[in-house]
């Protein structure tokens, strides 16, 4: 990989605020057209790594490029390259959309030309157009997150760095939003942070996890889940045969080869005679469950892998920093490892 | 110097829309009238005393309109959070300063201009010179930029408006009451702080109709040097 290819290059990153560690020691690079996750509990460096991306903070020490460009060295050189949302969308209520769009854009150097249909491309892209001549004191969450999000990538950024763009958001407008947020994909290379689990596995090609200032992990959600995980959980829905002893059922599952635990859950559709179960393995033996099932004279409706896969992943790791940490703390010592 | 403009656009812009600037014209106008007729119109004096008399009230008004104005500026910025919009773009730290000032100046000249009709209401029964009328808008311009300037610098150094209103309040407080000061001290230091004095000897002048240059350049001074101090604090905050 050429440095041209890497758009965020961090090495040996440091933040301090007075005597307390925030980042450190941070290292990671990301590849042009990636979408990165950032993922981790409340305090674990997320806001303050974006925030030096951004040029919103001065790093400690270590060093930070943003396409090859030095964060400290040439800071404006930087902000032309990011587009910036941070956890609260830094908006003008008595604005209306439009007119704050341009605004965006003027200030981070679209030439006159360029601004008009930059403006309504953005639009259009962040489905704004019912609400372009609105005044933003008047829009909801949703559409101010929206709004957010066009004026950080009105000028075409290489980067777009989005601070928890899905924080307070309705079930509807996450789904809205991921869709969004993937679209951005291919055209910017987009990072964003979040503690909401299921959202970065849905939206990101690349999961970093943070704890305590630094990666404890960096993978996709199946490596991460290989890497982390032993065997693997699986989500069933399957129609169940009339006469069917629950209690005999589940025990049976349970006695399959490979099979570690078997957990019904709640079926999402009513009235169909429904099983809906989750099978914890401890290799993947999915085909032998389905046949076993079959054989049962059950109609296996569906087979996924479960959302719970990242969520003990994450789980795990946090558990092991917090330890780790606990560990230091008790032994004097600053800097904590975690391996599986 | 393009970029300050496009800030102070969106500045004016958001001024004329709130009832903040709606109401700060017209509480300046209604001060200024009241003043002018009860103290001015309504004592015999000189159509020149009535002038000299209407630039001193009118000086109050626009040091605190001055400030009201400018101690919004920054600190709002950063109360809402829209700061990070301006940190986070190729802006430089001066274009930030300057385009605030830009626009603060712009607001509070529309508002001095528009007290115009009082001294050209003394032509109804009196006569001026128009040079006067002109030196006496000059100084009060001047005042008004050197107010705004300190203004914006305590604007700089909080997130509240009314913390940087009190400092910005205290400061001009301070420069005021040199004057006071010098009273009560032995020369040299007396003419020194004298010289420093934000209104009584430096603005006296262009209440009188006297452009004296020494006080447009002190006045320029004090402008520039508190907006390279607000350029400071937001460089200074920018990396903290």
């Amino acid at each position: 990989m050429t440095s041209e290819d890497k758009v965020i290059e961090i090495r040996d990153l440091y933040k301090y605020y007075g005597e307390r560690r925030a980042l450190g020691a941070l290292s990671f690079t990301i590849e042009s057209g990636q979408i990165i996750g950032l993922l981790g509990l409340n305090g674990a460096g997320k806001t303050t790594t974006l925030r030096i991306l951004a040029c919103d903070l001065l790093p400690t020490s270590g060093t930070v490029r943003v396409g090859g460009v030095d964060v400290v060295a040439d800071p404006d050189a930087v902000r032309a390259k990011i587009g910036y949302l941070p956890d609260s969308p830094p908006l003008y209520p008595e604005m209306t959309v439009r007119e704050y769009l341009r605004f965006a854009g003027k200030i981070r150097g679209l030439k006159r030309a360029q601004l008009t249909p930059r403006v309504d491309e953005v639009i259009q892209l962040t489905e704004l157009g019912a609400v372009r001549d609105d005044r933003i004191a008047t829009l909801s969450h949703g559409f101010r997150q929206r709004v957010g999000i066009a004026q950080a990538i009105v000028h075409k950024p290489q980067l777009v760095v989005l601070d928890e763009p899905i924080s307070g958001l309705d079930p509807v407008q996450i789904v809205e939003m991921r869709e969004l947020v993937r679209s951005l994909g291919g055209e910017h290379t987009v990072i964003l942070s979040s503690h909401i689990l299921s959202e970065i596995s849905e939206t990101c090609d690349r999961i970093l996890v943070m704890g305590e200032g630094t990666i404890i992990a960096d993978g996709s959600e199946a490596e991460l889940g290989a890497r982390w995980l032993s065997g693997m959980r699986v989500e069933i829905v399957a129609r169940r045969a009339a006469g069917t002893d629950l209690a005999q059922f589940w025990e049976s599952v349970r006695q399959l080869q490979g099979v570690l635990e078997v957990t019904p859950r709640e079926p999402r559709e009513q009235g169909l005679d429904l099983l809906t179960f989750e099978v914890q393995m401890d290799r993947d033996v999915r085909e032998s469950v389905v046949a076993f099932l079959v054989e049962r004279g059950l109609g296996v409706l569906q087979l996924s892998r479960s959302h719970r896969d990242l969520e003990n992943v994450f789980l795990q790791l946090s558990g092991s920093v917090a330890a780790a940490a606990a560990s230091n703390v008790n032994q004097g010592n600053g800097q904590g490892e975690v391996t599986p | 110097m393009n970029q300050a403009l496009i800030l102070a656009r969106r500045e004016l812009g958001a001024f004329m829309r709130s009832p903040l600037g709606a109401a700060m014209v017209a509480a300046v106008l209604l001060i200024d009238g009241i003043l002018f007729y009860w103290q001015a119109l309504a004592e015999k004096l000189l159509s020149a005393e009535v002038l000299e008399q209407f630039f001193y009230n009118a000086s109050g008004t626009t040091m605190i309109a001055g400030i009201v104005l400018s101690m919004r500026l920054l600190a709002e910025e950063r109360q809402m959070g829209t700061f990070t919009l301006l940190n986070t773009s190729p802006l430089g730290d001066r274009e930030i300063v300057l385009g605030k000032y830009i626009a603060a100046v712009v607001m509070l000249g529309i508002m001095t201009l528009l007290t115009a009709y009082m001294p050209l209401l003394i032509f109804v029964n009196g006569k001026v010179s128009i040079g006067h009328i002109l030196v006496g808008y000059t100084g009060l311009l001047l005042l008004g930029s050197a107010t705004l300037a300190i203004g914006l610098f305590a604007s700089s150094l909080t997130a509240s408006t009314v913390v940087a209103g009190i400092i910005a309040a205290a400061i001009t407080g301070a420069l005021i009451l040199t004057w006071a000061l010098a009273r009560a001290v032995d020369a040299p230091l007396n003419a020194i702080l004298a010289g420093m004095a934000l209104h009584h000897q430096n603005f006296k002048p262009f209440m009188s109709g006297t452009l004296d240059l020494g006080c447009v350049t002190y006045y320029l001074m004090i402008t520039l040097f508190f907006l390279v101090a607000a350029t400071k604090m937001v460089e200074a905050r920018r990396w903290r």
